[in-house]
């Protein structure tokens, strides 16, 4: 872009990613590889896509999708089709060409310090806990479904991961009850030094209260309608706490990722 | 090469294309994406007295070819405006419109009272606000309310006052004429239309503010209908918004009767937006041997 006659690089644009693959792998949900450098360079675990799904009319704003996995230049989404775009998205094909933006939002803090991660997950939470589970040896991950035909990634997770447990609420399939549970008989015996969380606000808020009693460090990924996605607009905002005040932080830019101290999970 | 500078009651914008307030926050994110100093100007996010931390989330709503918003004017006021976005705003050629925001005709005039003394460019009265000492009805739906509190307000104004007005009223023209004789410098319409989205499932409003205000292609016929009847009312220059998602979206304002045109919503679909709509009046005017932007300004050929 010309400026005054310099050249000005900016640091973002559009990125047009080219569908490699697109797979249904269970009921509604879709594995889709797209073929982009920018994004591939870029992303962190936690970091999300922010997919413009076609025509202004049924999906004028673009859908979050969690960057799931990467590899030298392309990277992996998963999504489940709830309402129109994520159904528009689920009729592309290999070849296709989706315009995103992204990597966008903060990424899970992974220290030095802190190398026995409890990962927990729940329904299409799950997605962006693969690339985390991956920067670690030693992570032991709590993945909780609904039932036994929506258990998905459970070969990709035990191939990272120190120790897999899949829960159900029905109990069709691996143990049955909450993930949480398990991640309770966990911090009880005294394994772990860091909590990662994305679910349903239910399974966060157990596990900002386990963390708590537990005393160990935690990190949630939340998620709320989003606008711009950017941080402009200020739509999707998550209320925080500090020093006794209540804010409000956009989820887009200032998360996806927060401590659990720091979210009330009020809305 | 097609003359795109335009100018606003006293004000040179180097090109027709403003961001709309609130869309845009203070330029630090979309700046990221293209070089701010291609706008003509930018309205930032909507400011009040003090810091405010706007409605609870969802905020958002997806409707046909639109949104609705509750954001409920979180912004940091307008005291931390000056000191912390101000002086990286006027880093670029862009002309700042300071958008203001109160409850009271007093919030207003001190707010133009502080902002005067700084190096924005124009100010803005969001008077789609709840006037809270008439029981919160909108400042900009009462054409008296919209005479006082103007001529108030530019008793404090040393800069150009823009009002913006709301499309929620029976008769736009009417409040323009009232802005006019309280001494606006120039109008900007329109804000967004009030609306609601419920969600059959959970039978509970789609928004945490059960309503919301309408924006996107979705209003853009009624926006540039209401520029052309203000445009026509008043001798104010006009500043249309409402939808826009292409130059020849942009061009239909001016024709209309808008002297500049804000992109806001569009945005959240395409974040080069305003540089595309600029690029594309260049190119609509060449194409049809338009020397100066302002030649295409209300030039609309109405039937008798
Ligand atoms: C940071 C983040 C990461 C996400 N990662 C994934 C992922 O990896 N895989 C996945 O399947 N889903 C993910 N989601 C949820 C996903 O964004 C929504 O399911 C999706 O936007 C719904 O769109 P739709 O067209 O199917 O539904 P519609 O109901 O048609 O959507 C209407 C509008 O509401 C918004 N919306 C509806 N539900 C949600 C929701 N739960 N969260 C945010 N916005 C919503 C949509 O974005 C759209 O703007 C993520 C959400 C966030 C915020
Ligand atoms: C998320 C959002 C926030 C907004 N905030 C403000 C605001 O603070 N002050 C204001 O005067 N208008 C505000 N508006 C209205 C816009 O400036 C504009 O008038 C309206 O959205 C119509 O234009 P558009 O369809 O191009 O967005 C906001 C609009 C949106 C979508």
């Amino acid at each position: 872009m010309q400026t005054g006659g310099t050249e000005v690089a900016y640091l973002k644009s559009i990125q047009e990613c080219e569908i490699i693959s697109i797979e249904q792998i269970a009921p509604q949900i879709f594995d889709m590889w797209v073929k982009n450098d920018v994004l591939a360079a870029q992303a962190r675990p936690g970091q999300f896509v922010h997919i413009d799904c076609g025509d202004a009319t049924d999906n004028f704003l673009r859908r979050p999708i969690s960057i799931c996995d990467v590899k030298s230049n392309a990277v992996r989404i998963l999504f489940e089709v709830k309402g129109s775009g994520t159904a528009a998205l689920a009729c592309k094909k290999a070849g296709d060409v989706l315009d995103m933006l992204g990597p966008l939002g903060n990424a899970f803090t992974v220290l030095e310090q802190y190398r026995r991660p409890l990962i927990i997950g729940g329904g299409i939470g799950i997605f962006p806990l693969y690339l985390l589970a991956k920067q670690f040896s030693e992570a032991q991950v709590f993945l909780g479904f609904r039932c036994c035909e929506r258990v998905v990634m459970e070969q990709d997770f035990k191939n990272v991961a120190k120790e897999l447990h899949i829960t159900t609420d029905d109990g069709s399939y691996g143990y049955h009850g909450y993930a949480v549970e398990l991640l309770e008989r966990k911090l009880a015996a005294k394994e772990g030094d860091i909590i990662y969380a994305c679910g349903p606000l239910p399974m966060l808020r157990a596990t900002k209260a386990l963390a708590e009693k537990y005393n160990v460090k935690c990190q949630l990924s939340m998620e709320q309608r989003m606008g711009c996605g950017i941080g402009a607009c200020l739509v999707c905002t998550c209320e925080t706490t500090s020093k006794g005040a209540n804010h409000y932080k956009r989820v887009c830019k200032n998360g996806p990722v927060f401590w659990s101290d720091e979210v009330t999970l009020n809305g | 090469m097609a003359d795109l500078r335009i100018n606003i009651a006293g004000v040179e914008l180097e090109n027709p294309v403003v961001t709309a307030s609130g869309t845009f926050g203070f330029g630090r994110e979309y700046g990221e994406f293209f070089d701010p100093g291609e706008l003509g100007a930018i309205a930032v996010k909507g400011l009040t007295l003090n810091p405010r931390e706007g409605n609870r989330s969802p905020r958002i709503a997806q409707t046909p070819a639109g949104i609705l918003n509750s954001v409920g004017l979180q912004n940091p006021g307008v005291e931390n405006f000056i000191k912390f976005e101000l002086p990286d705003l006027k880093k670029h050629s862009a002309k700042i419109i300071a958008n203001m925001s109160g409850n009271t005709i007093e919030d207003y005039c001190s707010m133009a009272d502080r902002l005067s003394g700084t190096e924005v460019d124009m100010l803005e009265m969001n008077i789609s606000c709840p006037n809270v000492k008439q029981g919160g009805v909108a400042f900009g739906t009462d054409a008296s309310t919209v005479h006082k509190i103007t001529s108030e307000v530019r008793k404090y104004a040393k800069k150009p006052l823009i009002v913006k007005l709301s499309p929620n009223v029976t008769d736009i023209c009417e409040m323009a004429k009232a802005a006019e004789a309280g001494g606006a410098d120039a109008l900007s319409l329109i804000n967004t239309i009030l609306g609601m989205k419920i969600d059959i499932h959970t039978r509970r409003p789609v928004l945490a503010n059960n309503v919301g205000g309408l924006s996107g292609p979705a209003v853009m016929p009624v926006a540039v209908r209401m520029v052309w009847q203000v445009a026509s009312a008043v001798k104010l220059p006009v500043i249309g918004m409402g939808g826009i998602m292409s130059a020849e979206d942009a061009i239909e304002f001016l024709l209309a009767g808008a002297s500049a045109v804000a992109v806001g919503t569009g945005m959240f679909k395409n974040p080069m937006l305003p540089v595309a709509v600029k690029n594309g009046i260049g190119e609509y005017m060449d194409q049809n041997n338009i020397k100066k932007v302002s030649e295409l300004v209300g030039a609309v050929r109405v039937y008798e």
